[in-house]
C-alpha cells in the first residue's frame, strides 16, 4: 500500500455530514453531551446555533431529548462517545427509542482502542454487540472520514434508529467520493478467492495491506468492507464462502458479539465455514499511542495476515 | 373543550374502569392508576386540545405518562375519550391486547409515547417541547410523573434541560402520593421538599391538591400562562384513592382486587 496515503480522523466526516444535512434538511437537530470539540458536532454549533442543543453531561437525558425531538418529526443525531452513547444511555435507546422504533440517529464517537491515552474508560469496545440486539437498530461502522459522511447521509433517509461508530484517530482514507457506498450492502474492496477477509472499521485498510502481502506470498486474498453490521449483507457473505471456502473477521472491538459474532451467527445459520478473527479478545483496553495499542492487542495487517494463512489450513 | 360534562362522575367511571379491568387481567397496578385520576381526567376533558379522529396531529397537545404503570388509568380515559372501542379495556395485559401492561404508543391509539422504564418521560416531554418551539408549533406538552420515580437521576438531567432551554410550553406534574412499591416514600427514599427542588431547578411551581378538579383547571391555566420556564404542579394525591381498603399502602401499588375485594371497590366508588 502506498505509504503516503491521506490520514484524515473518521469523526471530521461525521462533522462534515452533519454540516452537509444541516444545510439541505430544516427537520435536522445535532445533540451533544458536552464533547462537541470532539464529536466535531462544535462545528454545527458554530455554523447552525440554532440546530444544536448541548444538554451538558448527562447521556440518559441526551437520548430522552432526542426522543421528543423525534416524536415532533424532527430527525435528532445523538453525539457522544461510543461507550457513554451505547452504556449509560441503553435502556433509553431501547425501550425509548428502538421500542418506538424512533427516527433517531447515534453518532457513536471514539469507537475502539486507537483513542489511545484516555484509556479504557473512554474505549468504545463493546458498541456494536449491544446495539445490534436491539430490534429495529440498524449499526454501521464506516472505514474512513468519506464513508463516515456518506453514512452519515444515508442515516438521515432511513426512518428509525440508526448507530454510526467512528474513531477519533487520524486513519488511511481509502475512498473517495465516487465509492459506492449502499446501507446494509457490503463493499467488494479487492476479490479474491483463497480466503475472503471481511473487515470493518479503519481494519479495512489493515485487511488491505494484509492482502497485499498474502499475494506476495501467492494467498489470492478477497478483502470486504462490512460497512453495516445490521442489517448483516448475508448474500455477500454466502458469496465469500462459495467463492473462497473460509473466513477472517476484522474489527477494532470485542470479539464477542460485534462483526465476527454476527458475521459467525450468519455462518453457522446459513452456510458453516471456517472462521478466524481479528479484534480484542476479551479485554478492556488501556493508556497507549493508538499504533502502539493496535500492536499489542493483535489489530494489525500482520494478525490479518496470520488469520488467513491459519484459517486456510482449516480448509 | 367538554366544559359541560361532569367531570367528577367522569373520574368515577375510570376509577371504576380501572379496578374492574386490573382484576379482571390479575394483575396491574391500582393505586398509583387511582391517585392521578382527576389530573388525566381534568387533562384529557379540560385542558389539551386533542381529537380522537386526528390522533396524530402535529399540531396536537402531547401528554407523556412517564410513571407507565399507571396504564390503566390512561387507557379509560382514552377509551372514554373515542380513541378505542370500551371493549378493549377488558383485555388489558392479555396477549395480542392492544392495552400492553405499560404503555407502548405503537399498541394503542392515542397514546404520544410509550413508558415503563421509569424516569425517562420528562426528557422525552423536554424534547416534544423544544421540537415546538424549534418548528414554530403552538402544541403544549404535558408529562405526568410519580414521586418514587423522581428516585430516577434521569429525572433531575431533564429538569435542568427543560429549565435551561425555558421550555415554558412544557408542564409536568408530580403525583405526589407518599407510596411507592416497597413502602412510604419517606422511608424508601425521602423525596421531599420535593417542590422545593424543582424551585431550585428554577422551575415555575404550583402545588395543588390533586384531587380538586377546580385547583387542577386553575393550575394548568396558570402554567399556560408562565413565560420563561416550565412548570411543575406537584399534586398532593393519595394513592388507590377512593378505595377504603387500597388508599396509602404499598400493598395495592401492584396487586389486583379478587372478585370480592372488586365488589367492594365498585360499591365504593359512588
Amino acid at each position: 500500500m502506498d505509504k503516503k496515503i491521506e490520514r484524515i480522523p473518521q469523526r471530521d466526516g461525521y462533522g462534515k455530514g452533519l454540516l452537509e444535512l444541516c444545510k439541505e434538511n430544516d427537520k435536522i437537530m445535532v445533540l451533544d453531551a458536552d464533547v462537541s470539540a470532539s464529536t466535531r458536532t462544535a462545528w454545527v454549533a458554530k455554523e447552525y446555533p440554532d440546530k444544536f442543543m448541548n444538554v451538558g453531561i448527562s447521556e440518559q437525558d441526551l437520548v430522552g431529548e432526542a426522543a421528543g425531538l423525534a416524536l415532533g418529526g424532527m430527525i435528532p443525531f445523538v453525539s457522544t462517545y461510543g461507550v457513554f452513547l451505547s452504556g449509560r444511555a441503553w435502556d433509553q435507546i431501547r425501550t425509548t427509542v428502538c421500542y418506538n422504533n424512533l427516527n433517531v440517529k447515534f453518532g457513536g464517537a471514539h469507537a475502539g482502542i486507537s483513542v489511545g491515552p484516555d484509556g479504557a474508560t473512554h474505549q468504545a469496545l463493546e458498541d456494536m454487540a449491544i446495539m445490534r440486539v436491539l430490534p429495529n437498530m440498524t449499526v454501521i461502522a464506516p472505514c474512513d472520514c468519506v464513508e463516515t459522511k456518506k453514512a452519515v447521509i444515508a442515516a438521515a433517509a432511513t426512518e428509525g434508529p440508526v448507530y454510526i461508530r467512528f474513531g477519533r484517530e487520524a486513519v488511511p482514507v481509502v475512498t473517495d467520493d465516487d465509492t459506492p457506498f449502499e446501507l446494509g450492502k457490503a463493499r467488494l474492496v479487492r476479490d479474491g478467492k483463497d480466503v475472503a477477509i471481511i473487515a470493518c472499521g479503519a481494519m479495512v485498510y489493515e485487511a488491505e495491506v494484509a492482502a497485499e502481502q498474502l499475494a506476495k506470498e501467492g494467498i489470492d486474498a478477497r478483502v470486504v468492507d462490512m460497512h453495516t453490521i445490521k442489517p448483516l449483507d448475508g448474500e455477500c457473505i454466502s458469496a465469500c464462502v462459495r467463492d473462497c471456502g473460509v473466513i477472517v473477521t476484522a474489527e477494532e472491538h470485542q470479539m464477542a458479539g460485534g462483526l465476527g459474532g454476527a458475521v459467525s451467527e450468519y455462518l453457522a445459520l446459513n452456510c458453516p465455514a471456517p472462521v478466524e478473527m481479528v479484534g480484542v479478545n476479551d479485554r478492556f483496553g488501556q493508556s497507549g499511542q493508538p499504533d502502539e495499542l493496535m500492536s499489542a492487542y493483535g489489530l494489525t495487517s500482520k494478525e490479518i495476515a496470520e488469520a488467513a494463512r491459519k484459517v486456510i489450513t482449516r480448509k | 373543550m367538554d366544559n359541560k360534562l361532569n367531570l367528577a362522575e367522569i373520574c368515577k367511571d375510570v376509577r371504576r374502569d380501572i379496578v374492574t379491568m386490573i382484576s379482571k387481567a390479575g394483575s396491574g397496578h391500582p393505586g398509583g392508576s387511582l391517585s392521578s385520576v382527576e389530573i388525566m381526567v381534568t387533562l384529557y376533558y379540560k385542558v389539551m386540545h386533542v381529537d380522537a379522529k386526528n390522533p396524530h396531529d402535529p399540531k396536537r397537545d402531547r401528554f407523556i405518562l412517564s410513571k407507565g404503570h399507571v396504564a390503566p388509568a390512561l387507557y379509560s380515559v382514552l377509551a372514554r375519550k373515542g380513541y378505542f372501542d370500551m371493549a378493549a379495556l377488558g383485555t388489558l395485559r392479555q396477549f395480542g391486547s392492544i392495552l400492553q401492561g405499560h404503555p407502548h404508543m405503537s399498541s394503542t391509539p392515542g397514546l404520544d409515547c410509550s413508558g415503563g422504564s421509569l424516569g425517562q418521560g420528562l426528557s422525552i416531554a423536554s424534547g416534544l417541547a423544544m421540537a415546538a418551539k424549534k418548528q414554530g408549533l403552538n402544541y403544549r406538552t404535558y408529562c405526568l410523573m410519580g414521586d418514587g420515580e423522581i428516585q430516577e437521576g434521569q429525572i433531575w438531567e431533564a429538569a435542568m434541560t427543560a429549565a435551561h432551554f425555558k421550555l415554558d410550553n412544557l408542564c409536568a406534574i408530580l403525583d405526589l402520593n407518599g407510596v411507592q412499591l416497597d413502602g412510604p416514600t419517606a422511608e424508601i427514599m425521602n423525596v421531599e421538599p420535593a417542590a422545593d427542588k424543582f424551585r431550585a431547578f428554577n422551575w415555575n411551581v404550583i402545588e395543588v391538591d390533586g384531587h380538586n378538579l377546580d385547583e387542577l383547571a386553575a393550575a394548568f391555566e396558570c402554567a399556560a400562562q408562565h413565560k420563561g420556564a416550565p412548570t411543575v404542579i406537584v399534586a398532593k394525591c393519595v394513592k388507590g384513592k377512593g378505595v377504603s381498603y387500597m388508599e396509602n399502602t404499598c400493598a395495592w401499588h401492584g396487586a389486583a382486587p379478587n372478585a370480592e375485594q372488586l365488589a367492594q371497590a365498585l360499591a365504593e366508588i359512588k
